[in-house]
């Protein structure tokens, strides 16, 4: 690594991976408990489970964004970071304030940790994704804002590239989004309205700025083609992603009480979503194949690769299949979601932060890529997730459509749980696909551990 | 891309475009507060559905439900849920949780005094009237 203080990123990439993990447990805990209703019941019913499956997400995604910052920063700006000491004191008040957020999910009833953490002084939890405790919430913004005191002024002393630039747009955007959190007022049509400004405009907005920048960092060290131009297009592409996705924020006010003209204004502005994703694809094979020297870390181009491709067909694809208002009226909150949130989610952010984690990592570990042995088994390890997701997508999908069907479409809709028995088989499929995906991670986390003969420099 | 196109004409669509759009979606925002009083039923948003709301969050109901079509989606829609059973059903599904039939989904108790289901369905009453466009589209939600 070219500065020392670069090296600050490693806990933040450990930890995400760790959390990963955790993740994809509690996802086949709650895969087993869609089939098997009173797995694990009463000791971890299935809203505790989601709230640890999703908040695991949320927060490992933030270490590998947090991560990647640190580690690109200094790169960018060619200087040493502003206070490394600040940075991992602030890895450990994460780590521990996220430990202690799921230990609380998991051993207390969640309504005595709302009592006890504060949610009547100010009512902020129970919301889906925004389920932490008001302490949480608030080391939250603390440890965003000493983050982004330490890079700015990082990037305040030394050079302002565009990457730079672009991806603290994004981390400035993920943490000024997060003040909407402390918003919950009694209307339910506001409180879901302004619920959105955090998550939508997470995920569909600023996120992507990071991916963005995260994707063109790598392609720039790996192809070796003229920064101008990878620049150019990463400007591009989030030209594309907010033109679209701001608007596109329409697509959640379709039937939660908003006027009816979101419909319109929905419909048009997200069916054009799938235009960035389609850039960011174009934008990586293009990168790849007119590169100019030939890295020896594969891996993380083939990840780069992969999220492209990935985010394009989760992000992309599934989410125009139930955008349209007309089509949305009848998909609304059924497995057709699930299927879009799962490869969106992972397509997108699960395989940046996994791209630069491959770049970055080996650098890290004194190397400028793992041995062969390592590299094809971090290979097989992304053949193995990436497969698995898409058939979690495919299943999830046909549960979608079947329960729509069933449910909503047909001249004699059934009940929900009628509907659910007759799901049955595809949840069965989904929960194999889920083993394989946790056999492509384990895969994936042993790829670490394997030696032999390190690249040193470009051949 | 052409030669002709640079990265600071990138750059300058970049932020040209986002003020504009976000400018574009914050309009929107406000025309929708003043369009919201007519479809968010907020003439009946007494305070026994507020303190219905909060049962309803520290409790974490969405993370197995869905409300107007969000959340979770383990168990049935609640959003019409006051229309499709009526209230004297709800209080009584909810007391005699779990059920404890091997093999089916179960929901805990949350052990909610008589006031606390009160206002939960007051406010489940209250979210069955928001205007939501005649979504779902049948009562089984």
């Amino acid at each position: 690594m070219q500065y020392s203080s670069q090296s600050v990123a490693k806990p933040y990439f450990i930890a995400a991976i760790g959390l990963f993990l955790g993740q994809i447990l509690f996802g086949l805990i709650m895969g087993l408990q869609y089939v098997i209703g009173d797995f694990l019941f009463p000791a971890i019913p299935f809203n505790v489970a989601r709230m640890v499956h999703t908040n695991l997400l949320i927060v490992w995604l933030l270490f590998g964004f947090m991560g990647a910052a640190y580690y690109m920063i200094p790169e960018e700006a060619e200087t040493e970071l502003y206070s490394p000491k600040l940075a991992l004191l602030m890895f450990w008040v994460f780590l521990v304030a996220g430990a202690a957020t799921i230990l609380g999910y998991l051993l207390v009833p969640y309504a005595t940790l709302a009592k006890f953490t504060g949610n009547d002084i100010l009512e902020t939890m129970g919301r889906e994704f925004l389920e932490q405790p008001l302490l949480t919430k608030i080391g939250i913004v603390v440890v965003a804002l000493v983050f982004l005191f330490n890079l700015t002024m990082t990037m305040l002393k030394g050079r302002k590239t565009s990457i730079g630039i672009v991806l603290m747009m994004g981390l400035w955007g993920l943490a000024v989004m997060f003040l909407f959190s402390f918003y919950n007022p009694h209307n339910l049509v506001l409180d879901k309205y302004f619920w959105w400004w955090v998550v939508h405009l997470w995920v569909e907005g600023v996120w992507e700025l990071i991916l963005g920048a995260l994707l063109a960092f790598v392609l720039v060290k790996v192809t070796g083609v003229d920064r101008e131009v990878i620049e150019k297009w990463l400007y591009v592409i989030i030209t594309l992603t907010l033109v679209t996705g701001i608007i596109g924020t329409g697509h959640h006010y379709f039937w939660i009480g908003t006027p009816e003209y979101w419909q319109w204004w929905g419909s048009v502005f997200s069916a054009l979503e799938p235009i960035p994703f389609f850039a960011m694809t174009v934008f990586a094979f293009n990168m790849v194949n007119r590169r100019r020297r030939e890295h020896p870390n594969k891996a993380a181009t083939l990840w780069a690769l992969g999220t492209g491709v990935m985010s394009f067909l989760g992000a992309g694809v599934w989410g125009f299949l139930h955008t349209l208002a007309p089509v949305n009226y009848y998909t609304h909150g059924t497995q057709i979601t699930a299927a879009h949130g799962h490869m969106a989610f992972y397509g997108a952010y699960a395989m940046v932060v996994i791209t630069i984690i491959s770049y970055a990592m080996p650098i890290l570990r004194g190397r400028a890529a793992n041995s062969e042995k390592a590299q094809v088994m971090e290979m097989w390890s992304f053949w193995l997730m990436t497969v698995a997701m898409v058939f979690i997508t495919l299943f999830l999908t046909a549960a979608g459509i079947l329960q729509v069907w069933l449910q909503r479409y047909s001249a004699t809709p059934i009940p929900f749980m009628a509907a659910q028995d007759q799901l049955a088989i595809f949840y069965w499929l989904r929960e194999g696909t889920g083993v394989m995906f946790l056999v492509g991670l384990l895969v994936y986390i042993a790829s670490f551990f394997v030696g032999g003969e390190t690249k040193s420099r470009a051949a | 891309m052409s030669g002709t196109f640079t990265k600071s004409m990138a750059r300058n669509i970049f932020f040209g475009g986002t003020v504009f759009f976000a400018l574009l979606f914050i309009a929107l925002t406000f025309d929708s507060m003043q369009t919201l009083p007519k479809r968010d039923n907020r003439a009946n948003l007494t305070p026994a559905v507020a303190a219905g709301k909060k049962v309803w969050e520290v409790n974490n109901c969405i993370g197995c439900h869905t409300l107007l079509g969000e959340g979770a989606y383990f168990a049935p829609e609640l959003g019409n849920v006051y229309k499709r059973r009526g209230p004297e059903f709800i209080k009584a599904w909810i007391q005699s949780q779990p059920t404890g039939t091997p093999g089916r989904r179960q929901m805990p108790n949350f052990h909610l005094t008589e006031q606390q289901l009160n206002d939960l369905v007051e406010f489940l009453k209250y979210t069955s009237e928001i205007n939501t466009a005649n979504w779902p589209p049948n009562i089984e939600g």
